[in-house]
């Protein structure tokens, strides 16, 4: 659908656009992007967004090292990626285009600084000649701006000295792109006001920076078509915008209230799990407790002496902390408390590509522990969702008395989404139980017949001390014990303990057909981009179904069966092969990998693509 | 929620009546025959009995090795967790029940070699722990290799031509991280054990102590010299807070400084020694300096320094945390649910 605004440019109705802002790392992209994505889900968008920055503080200015996006999409439906391919790329300088201008959509709209496109910057973009001067741009629509000066125009009446000036130019860009989607600047202009209210020089600054650009898009000729998205028929109720890692802390938070316990979180700075202790650190008020230790392996320890004295023992990482907490975790397997492991992947092995996401860790988060050492493990399927299985992990780890590893990763925790905000009375019941003063006939491994967990007794509490360790348990009693046969119950009884909460869990569910050509399994942050593969492939008529797995020890009833169900199984991850290898063995069925490692998420088209091919063969 | 994890600090209970059976466990004690440590869970036991908190408010963390099976013959919570790791599961438990009071029973090996990390920023933390390290100068459990606190030239099963590293001191690695109670005491004198383990059982904050123990299997007579009964004038120097520093008969010889280096000097047998004649030992000195002097006093040139080297206040970790916790509550009132689940961005789909 079109029409014509009184301006008498053309207004186009679309359903969806993907729209990433690119500039050097002091740019201040992240910010406006957050802003449009605001904005965005204002107006009623369904919306996804990520960021992309680099793993340097401040790299050079202008460098290609130092570039940042971030990368919104937006639709008047569902949406579940942040888009594979903007269709509108903002690029402050040169380096900030030839990053990203592969992955632009052609014919997709380029809107550049003009002004930053100078020898020097050039040279350290590694262009050999001006792309703004040759044809390099020709299949796309480019719009040059000379952003820096009209800023500079825009803003001289402010008081600002005029390097702080120079600053406020993306916001000059996010009124260009507030033009283009027509999009309301009250709001924006609202929030400059809450956060610069008594800074009036750079409230003025920035506001008038921000309407020079919006004027700027809707008089310049340049620019003769812009946008409109419809709001999205979301369930009624109310939203709030969330990351990975913010949804994590939130689901910690809320269910250890809920077990009523308090939250003791112990963590080491590590990225991208640091903003897990940052958030929760500013949650005292609700009874958390949060430790900064002095590494890794401490941190997890405190998590579980917390565990032992009857808190909520929480810990996160990324991949090198979790290496250094398997002994850690292996001694809440065997003391048998409840702790719970929030793992936010990154591309390894060792520091790998610390800001890049990758979901490496699944066989170790399984298995990396020495001796038999089941722990629970389970991974989000969404940002939002990583509120969810925060709380289960809390459920389970209390319920069960063992550790929980939540598998997160980098694409997850900055990654932003509408999250539908549950009602207090919804959210699953927690139940805690103490063991009682002088409880007669107390036992520290007296296993409840149901779950197979041990009673929580804790210090403090009259008549019930025992003592806990590394050691083999005697059965019932705790008592240190070497005997062999011994050995071998607890182990069994430690093994069916965890493979019996697959009774407690949802039993696999495939979205599509129960059965036909080809079956998607997949398991974490990867449920987006198959989701929306798979939908396309079937709205091509294809017999293609998804499965994607919360629970990745236990695997959830009916998993097996579901599998054998479908002519092939196709298994995307982003690492070689780990579910995939973890379904075979399990299940003696031939699935196969679709392996992706390049530090970023899959798009969809390359699972769509992976999905002819398949059914082709 | 409740506050069962971290009541209000109550009027304490009346001290009950308690033994050192009271503290006893049903377990086997399996140190070898002959072990330092019995001589320590004895004098632990009877002092743990004569402060009057009760079993069940007492937790005792411990890692690996002889000196970490500790926590199995004492009738308290206890947590016998993995190698050099105590301070850190300990600094769990005290955050999450800052009432409890918390021991922690580490070796030389355990807290100085592959803990010491754990063990600095537990004392640098000042959490309200009590930390007993017992020295025997070797690694018992594994059966005879060098330990951190091995003397130089050392020659075990591991160190055949002896050792060609200098050992690590534990009374001055604790100074070093700043600890507010520093103490050292030898196995084989259970009054003066008792004396030093009382002080740091009242001291609120990290208590550091460091016990010199006998292996008697791998390692004996590590401290023959400083335990030997008959030479304890010549040999030891009871340390006491704003006294002299003296030892020898009737205390005829003090420790004075010159050059920056401490010497030996003359006293005047029994009575006040003159102003200025040796050092008058100050628990409570800002400085460090003359708690890691006496520190650093070894055989065979001095005797060896005991008692309490430094007893200072200074904020408890565990009291500052719960502080802001508190005061997060008062400011802020008490957390609820729906406030944090609609904080942030949030609108309305209708």
């Amino acid at each position: 659908m079109q029409t014509h605004d009184a301006a008498g440019k053309e207004l186009r109705e679309v359903s969806q656009a993907t729209v990433r802002f690119a500039g050097d790392s002091g740019d201040g992209m992240q910010l406006v992007g957050t802003q449009f994505a605001d904005l965005s889900s204002l107006v009623g968008n369904a919306i996804r967004t990520i960021p992309d920055y680099p793993a340097e503080i401040r790299a050079p200015a202008g460098s290609l090292g130092g570039v940042s996006g971030y990368q919104l999409n937006f639709a008047d439906e569902e949406v579940s990626t942040p888009g594979d391919a903007p269709y509108v790329l903002v690029a402050m300088n040169p380096a900030a285009l030839k990053v990203n201008l592969r992955d632009v959509q052609t014919g997709g709209v380029i809107i550049l600084n003009t002004d930053e496109f100078n020898e020097a910057n050039l040279t350290k973009a590694r262009y050999e000649s001006n792309p703004l001067e040759d044809d390099s741009l020709s299949d796309y629509q480019v719009i040059p701006v000379p952003m820096t000066r009209l800023n500079d125009e825009a803003t001289k009446d402010s008081e600002l000295p005029g390097r702080d000036r120079a600053r406020c130019k993306n916001f000059f860009a996010l009124g260009i792109a507030l033009w283009l989607y027509d999009r309301p600047m009250q709001p924006v202009l609202e929030w400059l006001m809450h956060k610069f209210g008594k800074k009036t020089a750079v409230l003025t600054a920035n506001a008038r920076s921000l309407r020079a650009g919006y004027n700027f898009a809707n008089t310049t000729e340049l620019m003769r078509v812009h946008y409109r998205v419809a709001p999205a028929k979301l369930p009624k109720g109310r939203y709030r915008r969330v990351n990975g890692n913010e949804a994590a802390a939130m689901g910690l938070v809320v269910a250890s209230c809920r077990a009523e316990r308090p939250l003791v979180y112990a963590s080491y700075p590590i990225t991208p799990a640091s903003e897990i202790l940052q958030e929760l650190s500013r949650h005292k008020n609700f009874d958390v407790r949060t430790i900064q230790c002095e590494d890794e392996i401490a941190a997890c320890c405190a998590a579980l002496g917390a565990s032992f004295a009857g808190c909520i023992g929480a810990t996160g990482t990324s991949g090198p902390g979790l290496a250094l907490k398997a002994e850690a975790l292996g001694l809440a397997v065997m003391t048998e408390l409840p702790l719970v492991l929030v793992n936010v992947q990154r591309a390894g092995p060792s520091t790998g590509l610390p800001t890049k996401t990758e979901q490496a860790d699944l066989l170790m988060a399984l298995h990396g522990r020495h001796g038999e050492a089941p722990a629970v493990v389970l991974a989000p399927s969404s940002p939002g969702d990583c509120f969810w299985v925060a709380y289960e992990a809390v459920r389970l780890a209390t319920k069960y008395m063992t550790p929980v590893l939540v598998l997160s990763d980098g694409f997850l925790a900055n990654s932003a989404e509408a999250f539908a905000i549950p009602e207090v009375k919804d959210l699953p019941e927690i139940a805690v139980a103490s063991v009682p003063e002088n409880q007669a006939d107390f036992a520290p491994y007296r296993r409840d017949p149901k779950t197979l967990s041990r009673p929580w007794a804790m210090p403090g509490t009259a008549g019930l001390q025992h003592r806990i360790g590394g050691l083999e348990k005697q059965e019932l009693t705790g008592a240190v014990s070497y005997d062999g046969a011994n050995h071998r119950r607890m182990i069994e009884q430690r093994n069916r303990k965890i493979s019996g909460i697959a009774a407690d869990i949802p039993p696999a569910r495939v979205e599509g057909d129960d059965s036909g050509d080809l079956l998607l399994v997949g398991w974490g942050s990867t449920c987006g981009a198959i989701k929306a593969a798979v939908r396309s492939a079937r709205a091509e008529g294809h017999s293609v179904s998804h499965l994607h797995l919360r629970h990745l020890n236990p695997l959830p009833q009916g998993l097996g069966e579901a599998l054998k169900r479908f002519r092939k199984v196709l298994v995307p991850e982003n690492n070689l092969g780990q579910l995939c290898s973890v379904l075979r063995s399990e299940f003696l069925v031939d699935a196969r990998p679709l392996p992706s490692m390049e530090g970023r998420p899959f798009l969809i088209r390359e699972i769509r693509n992976a999905i002819e091919e398949a059914l082709n063969q | 929620m409740n506050d069962t994890c971290c009541p209000p600090t109550q009027a304490p209970e009346p001290a009950p009546s308690l033994t050192r059976k009271d503290f006893q466990t049903p377990q086997e004690v399996r140190w070898c025959p002959g072990c330092g440590d019995y001589g320590i869970l004895n004098v632990t036991q009877r002092v743990l009995a004569a402060q009057g908190i009760p079993p069940h408010k007492v937790v005792f963390v411990s890692g690996i090795g002889c000196s970490s099976r500790f926590p199995y013959y004492v009738n308290t919570y206890g947590f016998h967790s993995i190698h050099g790791r105590a301070p850190a599961i300990a600094t769990g438990v005290k955050c999450a029940n800052p009432d409890l009071q918390v021991w922690v029973v580490t070796g030389d090996g355990d807290g100085l070699s592959i803990g010491t990390n754990h063990l600095i920023h537990a004392i640098r933390r000042n959490l309200d722990i009590n930390i007993l390290l017992f020295n025997n100068r070797i690694y018992g459990l594994t059966k005879g290799q060098y330990s951190p606190t091995s003397e130089l030239g050392k020659r075990t099963k591991t160190s055949p031509d002896g050792t060609i590293e200098r050992p690590i001191w534990p009374v001055r690695t604790a100074l070093a991280g700043q600890a507010t109670f520093v103490a050292r005491t030898v196995y084989s004198d259970p009054n003066h054990m008792a004396t030093t383990l009382e002080a740091a059982a009242r001291h609120r904050g990290t208590a550091f102590v460091e016990i010199l123990q006998n292996c008697n299997v791998f390692n004996d007579g590590a401290f023959d010299h400083e335990a030997d009964r008959k030479k304890t004038d010549e040999q030891r120097i009871f340390l006491e807070d704003g006294k002299p520093v003296r030892f020898g008969k009737d205390g005829c010889k003090g420790i004075l400084v010159e050059n920056m280096e401490p010497v030996v000097v003359d006293l005047p047998p029994g009575g006040e020694p003159p102003p200025g004649s040796t050092l008058i030992h100050n628990t409570k000195a800002v400085s460090p300096a003359l708690g890691e002097l006496l520190a650093a006093l070894v055989p065979p040139n001095f005797p060896i320094a005991t008692g309490v080297f430094r007893d200072v206040e200074r904020p408890i970790y565990d009291q500052e945390l719960r502080g802001q916790v508190e005061a997060a509550i008062s400011k802020q009132g008490k957390g609820r649910i729906e406030d944090l689940l609609n904080s942030g961005t949030t609108w309305e789909v209708r």
